[in-house]
């Protein structure tokens, strides 16, 4: 009888038992994500388990170590919120003295990655150590219990951006640090989603093997905090990647001219321009993304700030050099 | 053989920080410790130091990149002072709880406001409770041969423990001294190898560090930085009797000057005890039976050579370059708790002296005496006072 071979090692980094919730979508995001490195570290190195991991304070550092227990099979340090990215290029340092092969990879929330944590992260990627970033990005705090980060999309509730007679919700556009992690001219940097777990591990797999720093930021879904069904965080972040709401890309170098985009599938049609994307026209409308999310509910009686939210998200993808159109529902 | 030469403290520190051979260094400048890392950035571009230098962009990250390397095993040290000690005030609670024998370089200047960039020791002191030992160096040999003290103290499976060695802001780290450079020999036998049993990050054999503890643990995790900290008191001891036999010089984690006979002890910490020990001098010969106590360990507090130190004298002077505002000074305070359950005790009186780099002249110490004075013949005096204030500028 033919037995098909795994879509990825069956070895296990991240071990049953941790503390996230259920339906927790950046615990699926850190799973495929140490077995992507595990992969990589195999292919380059020969050994699979040739990496560290140093992680900032949050969600997945609390529910996986704590004492006297553990969720990690690799060495692992958490040090504090904001230093992460500092950690690591100590980590890394010493293991360049002590002659071990293999790759530092540093995880952060967006919290610890977009806001206190940005300064240390631009300095390990400025000083170009050899550590992978992973941000994993449920746009919130979510470990202090859903607090707004530089990370937080527009419109959404948290209990510092509460939606009220005279808020929205979140007023101030996402802030995309995977565009700010590129200006720095490191050889890799990338978005991914859980939606879409191929392409995830590829890119993790990618920012492994490079010889120098490489930052990847996932989407992935918090149903504590997004007030989302527990059973629909993939479809939940596909959505996200259908409707335009979140866009697949890796630029290496900082080369932003020959940014590569993934098509975002959902019926979407992509323009190409000599192998570039220069357009798409989306299919799905973003509400489909939003309804099913209780942080986004409140918007439904106030359409106009779904509009703004269409004109952000296009303006979004200006920057990244492609002219989208968004359709409303039923268009 | 040893090189009898001149330099600053602060080459000192680079000196020894050379000779310890740590693995990772990262560091960041700061007045007046700059000179710190450009010396061991020379020493690696001459391969002289076989160190990954890691220039970060913060003393927060300097303090975290040494976490993540002493955490993967290796020997590490910085150098700070001030707003850069303050910055690394969360990492040295982690670093010391993680058990991490981090060795620090303080050029021990003042905190803001208002900026000042010269001598007290309100940087470290106020880094008290961070569980990190600290020493404090009279002149610039001390500061060389503290930090290769505390190296051997820090690694010591017993202790485990970062140290800071504060050295005073120009008074000690800009200005040239005679200082002999130890035989690197001699220094690799009295460290050797670093070799962890807690701390590796090594994919053969993976740990977890630095979890969360619920209070069920917490406490015990605690508990075990107080344990080490008295753990710390006698292999200090331990190792400044090797260093001597090693290197010849003599350490004592109290060293006391004239205080056999004395009615009044003056005890300070850094280079101001060396004033002091020209004023006793000075008393001496005018009759007054003076003496002099310096601290060189201030962290593990030296509780039974305080008591000790408290039998010879009726009234104990601190002088000390910090404040706790309303309080008084550190040592006031450790002074009191040490002596508070004592059957028989001096009396304590404070003096807040020097801040901000002000020089600390005989005149000023005229002022302490006569508050001594009256102290030891039972007139009322105050508990704590600043010595030297400018009341017409108040
Ligand atoms: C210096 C500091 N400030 C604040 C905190 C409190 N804190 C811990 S985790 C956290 C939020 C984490 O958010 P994020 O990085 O997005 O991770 P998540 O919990 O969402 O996974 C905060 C505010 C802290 N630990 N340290
Ligand atoms: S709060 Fe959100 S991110 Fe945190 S463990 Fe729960 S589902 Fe995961
Ligand atoms: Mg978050």
């Amino acid at each position: 009888m033919a037995v098909r071979k795994p879509p990825i090692t069956t070895r296990e980094y991240w071990a049953p038992g941790h503390a996230a919730c259920a339906g927790c979508g950046c615990a699926t995001a850190l799973k495929l994500a140490t077995k992507a490195f595990s992969e990589a570290m195999e292919e380059k190195y020969g050994d699979p388990n040739a990496f560290a991991i140093a992680q900032a304070t949050g969600c997945m550092e609390v529910v996986s170590a704590v004492f006297p227990y553990t969720a990690w099979k690799v060495p692992w340090i958490h040090v504090a919120f904001e230093n992460a990215a500092a950690a690591a290029s100590g980590v890394e340092a010493a293991w360049k003295k002590l002659g071990r092969r293999g790759k530092i990879l540093a995880i952060g929330g967006d919290g610890g990655t977009a806001d206190i944590g940005m300064q240390a992260l631009s300095g390990m990627l400025e000083r170009r150590h050899n550590v992978v970033y992973l941000m994993y990005d449920n746009e919130a705090y979510m470990n202090t219990g859903i607090q707004r980060s530089s990370s937080t999309p527009y419109g959404a509730w948290t209990t510092t951006s509460p939606p009220g007679k005279y808020s929205i919700g979140e007023d101030k556009p996402k802030k995309w640090v995977a565009l700010i992690a590129a200006a720095h001219q490191v050889p890799y940097v990338a978005t991914a989603s859980i939606g879409n777990p191929f392409d995830f591990v590829r890119k993790m797999k990618r920012a492994a093997k490079v010889d120098g720093p490489a930052f990847v930021q996932v989407h992935c879904t918090c149903p504590t905090g997004w007030k989302s069904p527990l059973e629909k965080g993939v479809e939940i972040a596909r959505l996200a990647i259908e409707t335009g709401i979140w866009p697949l890309f890796e630029i290496e170098n900082g080369d932003f001219f020959n940014i590569k985009i993934q098509a975002p599938g959902g019926g979407a049609k992509v323009k190409r321009e000599g192998g570039r994307v220069v357009a798409i026209e989306f299919k799905k409308p973003i509400e489909e993304y939003l309804k099913l999310q209780g942080r986004f509910k409140h918007l439904f009686k106030r359409p106009e700030a779904i509009d703004e939210m269409r004109e952000q998200i296009k303006a979004m993808w200006k920057v990244l050099g492609v002219d989208v159109t968004l359709p409303k529902p039923g268009e | 053989m040893p090189i009898r030469t001149v330099m600053k403290a602060n080459e000192a520190a680079a000196w020894a920080a050379k000779l310890a051979k740590p693995k990772v260094i990262a560091a960041f400048p700061i007045t007046p410790s700059t000179l710190i890392p450009e010396k061991i950035s020379e020493f690696v571009a001459n391969g002289e130091l076989d160190a990954e230098f890691i220039k970060v962009e913060s003393e927060h990250s300097a303090i975290s990149a040494c976490v993540g390397a002493s955490a993967a095993g290796v020997r590490t040290f910085t150098a700070t002072a001030s707003q850069g000690l303050a910055l690394m005030h969360e990492v040295l609670f982690i670093a010391a709880g993680m058990r991490l024998p981090i060795v620090i370089a303080v050029g021990n200047r003042s905190l803001s406001a208002p900026i000042n960039i010269w001598n007290d020791w309100q940087d470290s002191i106020s880094q008290r409770d961070t569980g990190w030992m600290q020493f404090y160096a009279e002149n610039n040999q001390e500061a060389l041969d503290l930090i290769l003290i505390a190296f051997k103290v820090a690694e010591d499976e017993r202790v485990l423990l970062p140290a800071m060695i504060g050295f005073d802001a120009f008074i000690l780290t800009h200005t040239v001294e005679p200082v002999e450079i130890p035989d690197q020999e001699v220094v690799d036998e009295f460290l050797g190898e670093y070799e962890p049993n807690h701390a590796y990050l090594d994919p053969a054999r993976p740990i977890t560090q630095g979890t969360l503890a619920f209070p069920a643990h917490y406490m015990e995790a605690r508990y075990t930085v107080w344990e080490a900290n008295e753990n710390a008191k006698k292999v200090i001891d331990e190792v400044f009797a090797e260093f001597e036999k090693r290197f010849g010089r003599k350490y004592q984690k109290i060293e006391e000057y004239r205080t056999d006979d004395a009615e009044i002890v003056f005890v300070t910490m850094g280079s101001l005890a060396g004033t002091v020990k020209e004023y006793v001098d000075h008393l001496r010969k005018k009759g007054i039976k003076a003496g002099a106590a310096k601290l060189t360990v201030y962290r593990p507090f030296p509780t039974e050579e305080v008591r000790e130190l408290a039998k010879k004298a009726k009234v104990i002077a601190l002088l000390e370059k910090n404040v706790t505002f309303s309080v008084g000074g550190a040592l006031f305070q450790d002074f009191s708790r040490a002596l508070v359950n004592q059957e028989e005790k001096p009396i304590l009186v404070d003096f807040i002296i020097g801040l901000g780099g002000r020089d600390v002249t005989f005149k000023n110490l005229d002022e302490v005496l006569e508050i001594s004075k009256k102290a030891l013949s039972g007139e009322e005096f105050d508990e704590v006072n600043w010595i030297g204030l400018r009341k017409e500028i108040l």
